[in-house]
């Protein structure tokens, strides 16, 4: 059996990606917001009879492109090498929808008609007639819901191999996509319209939830405390949460370690290899797993939660006109939020936006917002010093470091937009889709074990080879000091002036790879004996900062430069591919760091000078 | 006939005329004939949200401006 080539467009945020998952059983990312997917996922869908592979194209609202993404959408559509094509369609606003499947009727005619969202068409009281919606256009035309996924896998692989098998095949354009093709967008606007008209069927105009919630959600009075309030309401279930499975873990991989020390010693490897690889590599990946991994296993579902219910598009919303005092455009909102999550698949995401400038402009001050991997962090030195009594207190602290974040990224995006970016924005236009229930049990498992087994990988990948370094840098002497200290001496009057000190920035040096082991290396140092120290709570954490010198403004710069410095490895790659060239991912580098540098230097002088 | 950033919450309208060719806007359906809701204002005054063909979208005043609408002929 060959395997032939089948592409799903569709409008942004109508369902491919669902549609995608459910035929090859894969697990791409969904997301109740438009531009979720920005390149071409490819998977394989294999039943008796069919043997496919299926391309996930990004969303676009038509064929004549005017973004990156859709260019992709367009080329995939139309290419001869393609043996069928499934629009998929939310059923909700079906008539937006028809004017980009009579595009593509335009140029081919072995397409299905996916008409997606049912469950969302009887929520509203409508009806479609889809046999007509059939008639009318000539195609096959199959109505489905995301919550019945036997169903929606059964019709689709009906309604494909019928199209494999018929000779109702016919490609207009061998080139692909060809303009001159197309009707005039009012033809096809009106055609849709009409056809609209002609198959969905209103019982009664029935006011829509969502518009109910976002009338509150954007009040000009109530709408920015209510999106913070939501926001401190994830930090606190995050802090809380992540208390237990914290303690619990920790006591659970440092229980390892005499075991894993002695074993070594029992093979017969050398004290110092063993005290290399117990103490050194072994306790940092332990740290990393045990402190950073709860509250990114909590913080980044209900993160997921928020997105798949659709609250992205409405933080866009309302802080748009920032962005555009900043002439930057709108949708830098959402990928700033996706920074929250993990700015290196935020930069990736930055795509969404048309123009090359405002494009750069949202990929450059990404990392202005704390990552999932910067969270645990945060969150560590905020209890020590800051909210150790009350675990909403870290809630509103984390909150209002957030806000700073999203302030300083205005500030850089209008800097930049004033120096090296310089130009107007571009026009654009915003979807905000009707609030969807996400499917949480789904949702929960997969973020946790998708983020999991990552941070896991990743702890592993990085972590342990940075502890084995760092081990090795602490225990080699030359004339009396090891070679960690040489360093750290370097960076100690710098430090001194930001009001941290040398340790705290040779840590952030190393934590180049991933942010989750800069607090790690800080104890390391701080260790006379060159390795982690077994700490299994945060009190004794404390006091070994403290005895080092930690003072209320350390904890206060730390944090702030941790929010502003530069942005992981992984990102800088990101942004070095998705901008073609490494000078953008240097002034990415640069431009926080800069910021994070002077806004310390004040802090310090001010604390120094006042208190 | 008026500027579609000059519509009123929940006022219905058709649009007459857009003063420049915006491919976005086109894309979306925004063109002569649409008929157009006027749903949210952002709480910042800009931009407003519009049902359009069945969806709701954002646009920004800037490129409001330059589509006319006719207002009242729903009804």
């Amino acid at each position: 059996m060959n395997e032939v080539k089948i592409v799903l467009a569709g409008n942004p945020n109508v369902g491919k990606s669902t549609v995608f998952n459910c035929l090859t059983g894969m697990h791409q990312h969904t997301g109740n917001w438009a531009g979720k997917t920005v390149s071409n996922a490819q998977g394989r869908w294999k039943t008796d009879n069919l043997n496919i592979n299926l391309i996930d194209a990004p969303g676009c609202y038509s064929l004549k492109a005017s973004s990156l993404e859709e260019e992709v959408a367009r080329d995939c559509i139309c290419s001869p090498e393609c043996e069928g094509v499934i629009i998929v369609c939310d059923g909700t606003c079906l008539e937006r929808n028809l004017i980009l499947a009579l595009q593509i009727l335009k140029h081919r005619n072995d397409v299905i008609l996916c008409i997606n969202l049912m469950d969302q068409v009887r929520k509203r009281a409508m009806k479609i007639d889809s046999d007509k919606l059939s008639e009318v256009l000539g195609i096959d035309v199959i109505t489905t819901e995301s919550s019945k996924k036997r169903e929606m896998k059964h019709q689709l692989e009906k309604a494909v191999c019928k199209l494999l098998k018929g000779d109702t095949k016919k490609l207009v354009s061998a080139d692909g996509y060809k303009e001159e093709l197309l009707d005039s967008p009012e033809d096809t606007a009106k055609k849709a319209e009409e056809i609209a008209d002609l198959v969905v069927c209103r019982e009664k105009e029935k006011e829509d939830v969502s518009i109910r919630v976002d009338k509150v959600l954007t009040n000009p009075i109530v709408g920015f405390p209510v999106m913070g309030l939501l926001l401190l309401l994830v930090f606190w279930i995050t802090i809380q949460g992540a208390n237990y499975p914290s303690e619990a873990l920790s006591k659970l991989l440092f229980s390892f370690e005499k075991p894993l020390y002695d074993g070594l010693m029992a093979v017969g490897f050398g004290e110092s290899i063993c005290n290399m690889i117990a103490c050194g590599m072994y306790r940092v990946l332990a740290w990393v797993v045990s402190v950073m991994l709860p509250p990114m296993a909590i913080f980044f579902p209900m993160f997921t939660l928020l997105e798949d219910w659709g609250f992205l598009p409405r933080i866009a919303f309302n802080l748009d006109k920032c962005f555009k005092c900043c002439n930057a455009c709108g949708k830098q909102a959402l990928t700033m939020c996706m920074g929250l999550g993990c700015n290196a698949s935020a930069v990736v995401g930055c795509r969404i936006i048309d123009s090359k400038r405002e494009r750069l402009l949202a990929m450059l001050t990404n990392s202005l917002m704390p990552c999932n991997g910067r969270f645990p962090m945060l969150i560590a030195v905020i209890t020590m010093f800051f909210a150790a009594e009350s675990k909403l207190k870290g809630a509103v602290f984390i909150t209002a470091l957030v806000v700073m974040g999203i302030l300083a990224t205005f500030v850089l995006t209008k800097v930049l937009s004033e120096t090296i970016l310089k130009g107007m924005p571009s026009s654009f236009a915003l979807e905000l889709p009707p609030y969807r229930k996400p499917e949480i049990g789904k949702v929960i498992v997969r973020s946790v074990f998708d983020r999991t087994l990552f941070v896991l990988g990743r702890a592993v990948v990085v972590a342990a080879p940075a502890g084995l370094i760092i081990w090795v840098l602490a225990n080699i002497d030359i004339a009396g000091s090891s070679l960690i200290m040489y360093v750290v001496d370097f960076f100690e009057p710098l430090g001194n002036i930001m009001g941290l000190d040398g340790v705290i920035l040779t840590a952030f040096i190393l934590g180049i790879p991933a942010n989750e082991i800069v607090l790690p290396i800080v104890m390391m140092i701080y260790m006379s004996q060159g390795t982690l120290a077994e700490v299994n709570d945060l009190e004794f954490f404390y006091q070994l900062l403290v005895s080092n010198g930690w003072t209320y403004l350390t904890a206060l710069n730390v944090m702030i430069f941790s929010m502003m410095h530069w942005p992981c490895a992984t990102t800088l790659l990101s942004i070095k591919k998705e901008s073609g060239s490494w000078k953008w991912a240097g002034i990415s580098f640069i431009a926080p760091l800069m910021m994070g540098i002077g806004l310390c230097v004040i802090t310090t002088f001010i604390y120094r000078f006042f208190l | 006939m008026k500027a579609l950033n000059k519509m009123k919450i929940d006022e219905e309208g058709m649009v007459t005329k857009n003063l420049i060719e915006n491919r976005r806007l086109q894309d979306l359906g925004v063109v002569r004939g649409t008929k157009i809701k006027c749903i949210l204002r952002s709480p910042l005054g800009d931009p407003t949200a519009y049902k359009i063909r069945g969806a709701i979208v954002a646009i920004r005043d800037e490129d409001a401006q330059n589509v006319l609408v006719e207002v009242g002929l729903n009804e």
